[in-house]
């Protein structure tokens, strides 16, 4: 029996607010605790929330970014439950008027190729506190500094069909989101959060199975493993003549195992109803324009661009605009003069190591670009051009500079260089007269003795005709 | 006079009161009131309030003075901000002169509903105030100050200002900051004042109104100017009064001193025309639903965790730990609007409370802004279908409580301005006639309540 396997994220991604949602208090991270409160984050008598301007601009761009439609009148709308990190009794959230809707974006499915996933909505709303089980033994600590922080909540339609799809879904949001300046999505951090809604039904069906919701998934790998561990038990329960509960799951990545965590058939009534401490927020259709206008340019239409504008071949356009501090750094370089392609290859082969190590790029892109220019002058080798690069972090030294004082400067004097061809072709004439006798690959052999005896300095290219001519 | 010497005098005046057994305060200090005094004697004396000292309802969050909101669970609360109210009263130079008693988190109808007791009704001390802003209107009428601050969320300050023979200035819903204002129903929540006099009570008004940025829901309006325009006669104005109002049953005491208020007014050359309001008998219910909803989100707070009571003396746990503090910290009433809230909030009901009183809500509204655009000025209505009910003759029949607001609720779901003045009294209760304006009209509903102030003897008998 073949099953398929249905798949909706609901994603919660903090945004880069200086403030917090409703407050003026800070939105920061690693704070002593409970050191970012005030009286509205505290929820005490006579506090009122004032929305965030930035925020709201944020969570525009972000839905822009997705391809939602943002709505002109949307409603903050009171989520109530009791917790001892909700300070209010109510989450202000969005329910039936939500800021944005209808989103779309295209995913590269392992399975499937390129597909589209459909975004339901992206909501506004403020985080709860954090509840610390594990500070004081036998009691629970709460630290309020995250509690009014800025979220949008995005949610997916249920179209994707694999753990995989999942992941690569996943992947796309978090450059969406970091491209339009929105959030820094760290699942490190809890700046981006995963809740993934996980069904199965027979293939052919349309109706849709029971679903379960895995939580605690603090990367995007384990979203993955998570959802390939839950559809291995779903699939076992159906084939084993039994039911799905509807039920939430806690996923531990250490065992890589998920257990209950609560039934949700008695599910929680949040008894939402529409805030009656904030107007409607009313967003002028003008100024959506101008989000949508200054939004930068997403990685698809940057991709496609490097690839018309540069020539670049897909797979390095679509490695330089994976992150945008990369692609930057592409163009930068290109600007200051480098050939695309030899840019591109430096970045991919070289470049992108420290990038992912350090989130830092060691050398300017002028540099680089002038790196690139000796290379492609001849006055250094490729070789010598890595090994110069590894030297221009730390220095202020211009890349010929650098070259000059590691004596890498290639040398196509031809004086020069017949003489090292001369001692080279003395030093063999076995391989000589094998060489006149028709084996005419030696001539690699030479060449690197050559290089070999001007220690690197002798410009290959240069090497060769001169070769060819002593070799007659 | 210094301020110094108001401080004194304000300080034996609560003295009597809280002796005589009125039970309209909640907190107050010699100490603190010559800390005032002290403060407003380095002000210029023409600040517009200087030198008033005004009492203000225990429900507005001050840094001097505790805010319990007559609840046991907020029991010695200090807050660390001041209400915007407070904070703007301060600056135009009036002392804060103490925190009045009010139904536990201002529900209720007769300030019997205070976790610290009922107050009473300096006219006949057997009878209620009115609610629930009853300490506040009660020391206005007693002369203890000559003007105090109240909060209406459906007619907490109209209703007792009429009980207790006083002005009662409900202004339009956003014209005064909520900020520091403890919520109740926050859709409905107005700041409002109590004065000895129109002027005293429009001038505290202009102090405390204008746009607050941090109320999102306050309207971005320069201040009321504190003074009432004057008005030589009443000539071209034309006053409504809504049949709905003036019901078969109407106590025949209120019925008399409207007469005469309305007599009053066309003496003055004003035009009365009846006009309908056909949807005021769905105002009682819908207030029902929509309040206690809000309340009940806004209550949710209460939960022994960071402030307030906090009680946990069996079982163990964060239920254990809601259910006993909120359990013992609530009053009957308040328990009572909780569960309503709840209820009607919840899967499955809010379409057929919630959402539906929303829209009879808007009908309210349309009725009157109907009346407006159909050439009335003003309307003229009783406050309260009767003058002060005796303590405790309602206490047990929460419906008929309620209905003592029935002429004063529809105004505040409709948001609008509208006030109390003494008109009369039947049998030496005093009555209250309702005037209420278009929205932001406060001058004009002002004005005219001098008119009637200057032209009645609010504390003669009418029967």
């Amino acid at each position: 029996m073949t099953w398929e396997c249905v798949i909706g994220l609901e994603v919660h991604v903090q945004l880069a607010t200086r403030t917090k949602m409703f407050c003026a208090q800070a939105n920061a991270f690693g704070h002593e605790p409970n050191s970012l409160i005030d009286p509205y984050t505290l929820g005490l008598p006579g506090a009122l929330p004032v929305p965030n301007a930035e925020a709201v601009k944020l969570g525009t761009r972000a839905a822009l970014a997705l391809g939602c439609k943002v709505h002109p009148v949307s409603i903050f709308a009171r989520k109530h439950y009791f917790y001892p990190d909700l300070p209010k009794g109510y989450q202000i959230s969005q329910f039936e008027e939500p800021l944005a809707t209808g989103g779309q974006v295209w995913i590269e499915s392992p399975e499937r190729g390129r597909i589209s996933i459909g975004v339901t909505r992206l909501h506004l709303e403020e985080d709860a506190g954090k509840s610390l089980h594990d500070r004081l033994p036998g009691r629970t600590a709460v630290d309020l500094n995250r509690a009014g922080v800025p979220l949008a909540e995005i949610v997916s339609e249920p179209d994707l069909r694999s753990p995989a799809e999942a992941r690569a879904y996943l992947t796309l949001l978090r450059q969406l989101l970091v491209y339009a300046g929105v959030s820094d999505c760290s699942m490190e951090k809890g700046t981006l959060r995963v809740d993934a809604n996980i069904s199965i039904r027979r293939l052919g069906e349309t109706k849709l199975g029971t679903k379960t919701e895995v939580k605690n998934l603090n990367s995007f790998a384990n979203v993955e493993k998570a959802l390939e561990v839950e559809l291995v038990r779903q699939v076992g329960v159906m084939e084993s003549g039994g039911t799905i509960r509807q039920v939430t799951l806690l996923f531990n990545a250490g065992t890589g195992t998920t257990r209950e965590m609560r039934s949700k058939e008695g599910s929680n009534d949040y008894r939402y109803f529409p805030d009656p401490d904030l107007p409607p927020l009313v967003l002028e259709p003008a100024w959506i324009e101008e989000q949508r206008a200054s939004l930068p340019e997403l990685p698809d239409a940057k991709r496609e661009r490097f690839t018309s504008q540069f020539g670049l071949p897909a797979y390095h356009a679509a490695t330089l605009c994976a992150e945008r501090p990369v692609a930057d750094y592409f163009e930068g370089t290109v600007e200051a003069g480098a050939e695309p392609k030899a840019a591109a290859d430096w970045i991919l082969e070289t470049v992108l190591t420290d990038y992912n190590e350090s989130g830092a790029f060691p050398v300017a892109p002028e540099r680089l670009a002038a790196l690139t220019a000796l290379v492609k002058d001849g006055t250094v080798s490729k070789q010598a051009a890595k090994q110069v690069y590894g030297e221009l972090a730390a220095t202020l030294e211009s890349p010929r500079g650098v070259a000059e004082r590691l004596g890498v400067v290639q040398v196509s004097d031809t004086g020069a260089l017949e003489g090292w061809v001369d001692e080279v072709l003395a030093a063999h004439t076995a391989e000589v007269a094998r060489y006149k006798g028709g084996d005419a690959k030696l001539i690699g052999f030479f060449v690197g003795q050559v290089m070999k005896k001007s220690k690197g300095k002798a410009d290959p290219k240069a090497v060769q005709p001169i070769l060819q001519a002593k070799l007659g | 006079m210094i301020p110094h010497d108001i401080a004194r005098g304000t300080g034996s005046r609560l003295r009597d009161a809280e002796s005589q057994g009125l039970n309209a305060t909640l907190a107050w200090s010699q100490l603190q009131l010559d800390a005032e005094a002290a403060r407003v004697a380095e002000m210029q004396a023409t600040a517009p309030l200087y030198g008033m000292p005004v009492a203000v309802k225990d429900n507005m969050v001050t840094t001097d003075l505790p805010t319990t909101c007559g609840s046991r669970i907020l029991e010695g609360y200090l807050s660390p901000f001041e209400s915007t109210a407070t904070e703007r009263l301060r600056a135009a130079g009036a002392l804060i002169a103490c925190k009045t008693n009010l139904d536990e988190f201002a529900m209720g109808s007769s300030t019997e509903n205070s976790a610290f007791g009922r107050v009473k009704n300096p006219i006949d001390f057997d009878r209620v105030p009115g609610g629930s802003s009853g300490g506040s209107a009660a020391l206005v009428a007693a002369g203890v100050v000559p003007a105090a601050l109240g909060s209406e969320t459906g007619g907490s300050v109209r209703q007792p200002a009429s009980f207790c023979g006083v002005v009662g200035v409900k202004p339009t819903y956003g014209r005064v900051s909520r900020y520091g204002l403890v919520a109740f129903g926050s859709s409905l929540d107005c700041i409002s004042v109590f004065g000895r006099t129109v002027a005293d009570a429009a001038k505290v008004l202009g102090s405390i109104s204008g746009h607050d940025p941090r109320d999102a829901t306050s309207a971005p309006r320069a201040p009321l100017s504190g003074a009432v325009p004057h008005l030589d006669d009443l000539k071209g104005l034309r006053i409504g009064l809504p049949r709905e109002y003036f019901p078969a049953d109407l106590d025949a005491g209120v019925r008399a001193a409207l007469d005469r208020t309305a007599a009053t007014l066309q003496a003055h050359g004003a035009e009365l025309c009846e006009v309908s309001l056909p949807h005021t008998k769905y105002a009682v219910p819908t207030y029902y639903i929509i309040a206690p909803a809000e309340a009940a989100s806004n209550l949710a707070r209460y939960d022994g965790v960071r402030y307030g009571l906090r009680k946990l003396e069996h079982g163990e746990g964060v239920g254990a730990l809601y259910q006993q503090t909120r359990g013992a910290g609530f009053g009957p009433e308040v328990r009572r609007r909780i569960l309503i809230g709840t209820y009607v909030l919840s899967a499955g009901y809010y379409d057929a409370y919630y959402r539906k009183a929303q829209a009879v809500r808007a009908l309210l509204a349309a009725d009157f802004r109907n009346a407006f655009a159909g050439g009335v000025d003003l309307l003229l209505t009783p406050t309260t279908p009767s003058p002060a009910f005796k303590a405790g003759e309602k206490a047990d029949d929460p419906v008929a409580m309620y209905y003592s607001d029935i002429f004063v609720c529809g105004i505040s779901l409709a948001g609008l301005p509208a006030l109390s003045v003494p008109v009369g009294r039947s049998e030496g209760l005093p009555v209250g006639a309702q005037l209420i304006a278009p929205e932001f009209e406060e001058d004009r509903m002002l004005a005219v309540a001098q008119v009637l102030e200057r032209a009645l003897d609010g504390a003669a008998e009418v029967r």
